[in-house]
């Protein structure tokens, strides 16, 4: 497996780091792995943090794009933060951005969490 | 560097597994690294490879292994030309299959941005089908490359 999810909680708020490629093969895995935390914990709000994301391609779009519906129908908000240029430049292609935040930084993504909640 | 009007050319196929999309990636990316690409020319041609095999794994094989990826480039000058293609089931509408962000396979959360990306990242596009026979994916993209911002 190319990709990994790191997961880190407080607070209602799911910080998702990912690392390595997330392809279609990458995809399932990574899907599982945030729909378990997201459906297990206590998740308000989630931040993707993309600064160790090595490539993506248009299945990375499509599992970000699942997370915030699933997100968005609890209620809560989905931010993204430090992608690199490439996966900033898809995911301003897809028109992801102009639902989701991006974020310089994990920081910044949080600051902005801490003021909604 | 002697030989750069020379043709140059390479063909591999795999199986239609998902775990060959990055094999798929790393050799496309090897065999044009002699036209000494920017790290963003290779990433473009990383993700085109990536759209076009997941799409023959996925659209033309319903995710059945036993299907076979075809893959060959040709370096012609300072131009790679890629074909993509599987011997799968077709696209019965391709016009409908290229709008950004139509898929037929919402059940699977795909983007629906497969062939956008595809067109945007390379020069030329072009997409064949025949219902029942495959699709094949015919692109091309000339590479600037550093020694041009070095001129």
């Amino acid at each position: 497996m190319n990709s990994h999810v790191q997961l880190e909680h407080h607070r209602g708020v799911l910080v998702v780091r990912l690392t390595g490629e997330l392809d279609h093969h990458a995809a399932d895995f990574v899907r599982m792995d945030l729909d378990e935390a997201i459906l297990r914990k206590q998740v308000e709000h989630l931040v993707l943090n993309l600064k160790d994301l090595q490539f993506m391609d248009s299945s990375g779009l499509g599992v970000i794009l699942g997370r915030y519906k699933l997100i968005r129908g609890k209620g809560g908000k989905m931010v993204i933060c430090d992608a690199n240029p490439p996966v900033k430049r898809l995911l301003e292609m897809s028109g992801l951005l102009k639902i989701m935040p991006l974020y310089q930084d994990e920081t910044a993504a949080l600051s902005d969490l801490e003021v909604a909640l | 560097m002697t030989q750069a009007q020379a043709e140059n050319y390479m063909s591999v196929q795999f199986a239609a597994m998902s775990e060959n999309e990055s094999f798929a990636r790393v050799v496309v990316a090897a065999f044009v690294s002699r036209l000494d690409p920017t790290l963003d020319e290779l990433n473009d041609l990383k993700t085109v490879v990536s759209e076009a095999v997941t799409n023959c794994i996925i659209h033309g094989y319903d995710s059945d292994p036993s299907g076979i990826v075809y893959i060959s480039a040709v370096i012609r000058g300072e131009t790679v030309h890629l074909v993509i293609e599987d011997k799968g089931k077709g696209i019965d509408d391709l016009e409908l299959a290229q709008q950004p962000l139509y898929t037929s396979k919402p059940e699977l959360e795909r983007s629906g941005m497969g062939f956008t990306i595809m067109e945007n990242f390379m020069d030329e596009f072009e997409v064949t089908s025949e219902p029942g026979q495959g699709t094949s994916i015919r692109m091309k993209k000339t590479i600037v490359s550093k020694k041009a911002l070095y001129n």
